[in-house]
């Protein structure tokens, strides 16, 4: 899909949350330009190509009880790491895989996934699962759980003169 | 405008979920992928759920109040309008509430955790193109005097699709 500035602006004002009004798709359009019929057209093609992972809740986890946020991440070899990948992508505790390049010698991981819970010995017991359902108990692995969340929010994408502009609403 | 350390201390906050009601839960877990593109989608949910439109309008606005949710809205799948990276650094222990308190406070910042790792602060930058992230990156670098390693997507197998919550 061909994404033209109108698509991008969508994409960005959807990114930070549809407003809790009764016509939402309708106030998100008087700012882009759209009426309301099209807001949605459009958003409903972004969902289509994949441009829009997900559309809904954005729920905090944290807050809810799930204390124990663990990102796995393993040193597989270069070769096998898309397979592998794809097979951990599909376990059900899994909630994002992501191959990254390593950064020798301070980082030799190039596999990373998310494994969030309540507790943190059964977050140590699904990523001992998951080594096993793929192959890779042997291979070397970290398990970062977070302590501080600092800062979440949707990622925005900025035109090119905000650059390094402080976050008035994070701070 | 308050400060990144502020911010923090609010989102741990002692455990709400007993408070909520089945009408919050249902929509806690019930909504996170397909929100409804219709005309009145808080109506369409309040049909889902046997509510009404104003209920689950005011139900909505408590649960962002109390931060239980960040937003009703779109995840953008990674590099599809811009380009995002997730990065680290090996932070003194003495120097990371100040730093923290820096990467936050840029607004290309979306996630900042410290993580338990000898490289103790994750974060991601999103920016319009790959020179805005990497000049975030290099601010950083200067204003902090630490490496900061830049671990950017090669692929991905999982996106982030939500996940259901299973009530304690």
């Amino acid at each position: 899909m061909e994404l033209n500035d109108i698509d991008l602006r969508l994409a960005a004002a959807l990114a930070e949350g549809l407003p809790l009004d009764p016509r939402p798709y309708a106030r998100l359009g008087q700012a882009l330009g759209l009426d309301e019929a099209e807001v949605i057209a459009r958003t409903r093609r972004l969902i289509a190509a994949g441009v829009v992972a997900r559309f809904g809740m954005i729920v905090r986890h944290r807050p809810l009880g799930y204390r124990a946020n663990a990102m796995v991440v393993w040193d597989l070899p270069d070769a096998r790491v898309g397979g592998i990948g794809q097979q951990m992508a599909a376990l059900p505790y899994v909630t994002l895989c992501y191959r990254r390049p390593r950064r020798l010698p301070d980082w030799p991981y190039n596999l990373f996934c998310m494994i969030h819970g309540r507790e943190r010995a059964a977050v140590e017991d699904l990523v001992e699962q998951a080594a096993e359902a793929c192959g890779i108990a042997a291979a070397p692995r970290a398990v970062l759980f977070s302590r501080r969340c600092f800062k979440q929010r949707g990622a925005r994408y900025t035109p090119p003169d905000d650059a390094g502009s402080r976050d008035t609403e994070a701070a | 405008m308050t400060t990144a350390k502020a911010k923090t201390a609010t989102t741990e906050a002692a455990q709400p979920e007993e408070s909520l009601s089945p009408l919050e839960r249902r929509l806690l877990n019930e909504f996170q992928r397909d929100f409804p593109l219709t005309s009145r989608p808080y109506a369409e949910l309040a049909r889902r759920l046997d509510s009404d439109e104003e209920t689950v309008l005011a139900a909505l606005a408590g649960l962002q109040r109390q931060g239980l949710i960040a937003r009703v809205g779109a995840v953008v799948a990674p590099h599809r309008t811009g380009w995002s990276t997730l990065a680290t650094m090996a932070v003194p222990d003495d120097r990371l509430d100040e730093v923290a308190a820096l990467v936050s406070g840029l607004a290309e910042v979306n996630h900042n955790y410290e993580r338990e790792h000898d490289l103790n602060l994750w974060f991601v930058v999103a920016g319009w193109d790959q020179a805005q992230v990497q000049s975030v990156l290099d601010t950083i670098a200067a204003e902090t005097g630490l490496t900061v390693l830049d671990l950017p997507l090669i692929e991905a197998y999982r996106l982030d699709l939500g996940f259901p919550l299973q009530w304690s």
